[in-house]
């Protein structure tokens, strides 16, 4: 019960930072960090990922409402959502993970960082890729996903920082 | 069929995947398509109540802005309505006829509560809506030039078609020629848009004053775009001419919405036409 009470709050709260702070940022007038995929990052891992494919998706659609995106962002989330359990069992390199027990911000730092990593700049290259659907454009998606990417995935770690001090 | 099902239920997660790719997908493409209802638009009850929220603090950043836009503004009508009093014409003589002040344009005000610019298909909302008389498909521009086209509406709300998107074309022409263009953006810099479809015959040199053309029901003419910065020719045409906008796109405050009156009558014309 605490955990659904918890996962919401970050739901709801992640739209709200990302609509009203995060995308006002423009830095360099094009980069905006998108840290709502903090939340695929943190949900509790379970054997039933159906859930948070349907969350995922919800999660980018409501993103999409606001920036009159279409699908685009819907897109990315359940792409890294259903990516998200193959690549943590291939990052940890053993078959078996307590699925209970597990908790993200528990992994050796340096496989969290390639976790985050990873998911991140796939996201921001579906994201991008489907935004500018160009083939000429190859250079634009490259070099917005990977700035992009380097802004969210710092924000992402001193989040993630924040979250657990607050716990201890 | 047993192999059927056992295939989704040792797949259901991969299949469930699809799914919801497709529908995204779908909707990317139905928002990517002109002219279609769409359903992921931030003109709804939810989205645009919280923006206007945001705006409401974010206005106050900007008030000085807008105050300047706005006395800007002002002198300007007053110089052009000064400058009627000096025609003796109207003095002297009294003219009776109702045909002559038959109103062609309307204008109503809005705030602009969401600005685009950094994407490709960028988009607006604004807090006026169907409640206002606000439909899909009219003008909005402000006092230093155009800002975009309506495009989805609801109860309080609207969405705005920047000129700032891949999708949109408007009509334009030239201050001191007769000869007509369109206006398109290439998706790289908010400030300059590119001036399409201009015939080799017209004589224009950087810095010529781009107004538009009033060739469409959408907007009257001679509202102010931008000026000439840059012409590329090729094979003896205009391969590219880059225009920079009078209005900054990042930084808009109050705005207007055009309705034609003489829209309706115009658009059944042109359908029999289309129809014979």
């Amino acid at each position: 019960m605490n955990d659904i009470i918890k996962n919401s709050l970050l739901f709801i709260s992640l739209i709200l930072i990302q609509i009203i702070v995060l995308n006002n940022i423009l830095f360099l007038g094009y980069i905006n960090p998108l840290l709502y995929i903090l939340f695929i990052i943190v949900f509790p891992l379970r054997r039933d990922r159906g859930l948070l494919l349907i969350l995922s998706f919800a999660l980018g659609l409501i993103i999409d409402f606001f920036l009159d995106s279409g699908g685009t962002n819907a897109a990315a989330t359940v792409g890294i959502a259903y990516l998200r359990l193959p690549l943590l069992k291939g990052l940890m390199r053993k078959s078996e993970i307590d699925f209970p027990v597990f908790n993200v911000s528990k992994l050796p730092f340096t496989t969290l960082i390639y976790f985050i990593a990873i998911l991140t700049f796939t996201h921001h290259l579906i994201l991008f890729s489907i935004e500018y659907f160009k083939f000429s454009e190859i250079p634009i998606i490259l070099s917005r996903t990977i700035l992009t990417s380097i802004f969210t995935i710092i924000l992402i770690i001193f989040s993630l920082l924040l979250m657990n001090k607050s716990k201890s | 069929m047993q192999q059927i099902i056992s295939f989704i239920i040792k797949y259901k997660y991969f299949l469930f995947f699809l799914l919801l790719e497709i529908l995204a997908l779908t909707f990317t493409i139905q928002s990517h398509s002109f002219h279609k209802s769409k359903f992921v638009n931030s003109a709804n009850v939810f989205t645009g109540g919280i923006y206007k929220k945001i705006n409401n603090f974010k206005e106050y950043t900007n008030l000085r802005n807008h105050n300047n836009q706005l006395l800007d503004e002002n002198v300007r009508l007053k110089n052009r309505l000064s400058k009627q009093f000096l025609d003796s014409s109207s003095n002297s003589i009294t003219v009776i006829d109702s045909v002559k002040y038959l109103q062609k344009y309307s204008y109503t005000p809005a705030k602009i509560i969401n600005n685009q610019y950094h994407k490709k298909y960028n988009y607006l909302t604004i807090n006026k809506g169907i409640v206002d008389g606000i439909k899909p498909d009219q003008g909005v521009i402000n006092s230093s030039g155009i800002i975009g086209i309506t495009n989805t509406t609801s109860n309080n709300y609207a969405t705005v078609l920047s000129i700032l998107n891949e999708n949109s074309n408007i009509n334009v022409k030239l201050l001191n020629g007769l000869h007509y263009g369109t206006l398109i953006w290439n998706g790289k810099d908010y400030n300059i848009l590119q001036l399409d479809d201009l015939p080799i015959q017209a004589n224009i040199k950087k810095g010529d004053t781009i107004i538009t053309g009033g060739k469409s029901t959408i907007f009257p003419e001679g509202i102010p775009v931008g000026s000439i910065i840059d012409i590329f020719r090729e094979n003896n045409s205009y391969k590219s001419i880059n225009i920079k906008l009078f209005n900054d796109m990042s930084a808009i405050g109050p705005v207007n919405i055009i309705t034609n009156f003489d829209k309706e009558e115009i658009n059944k014309l042109e359908e029999n036409l289309n129809n014979e």
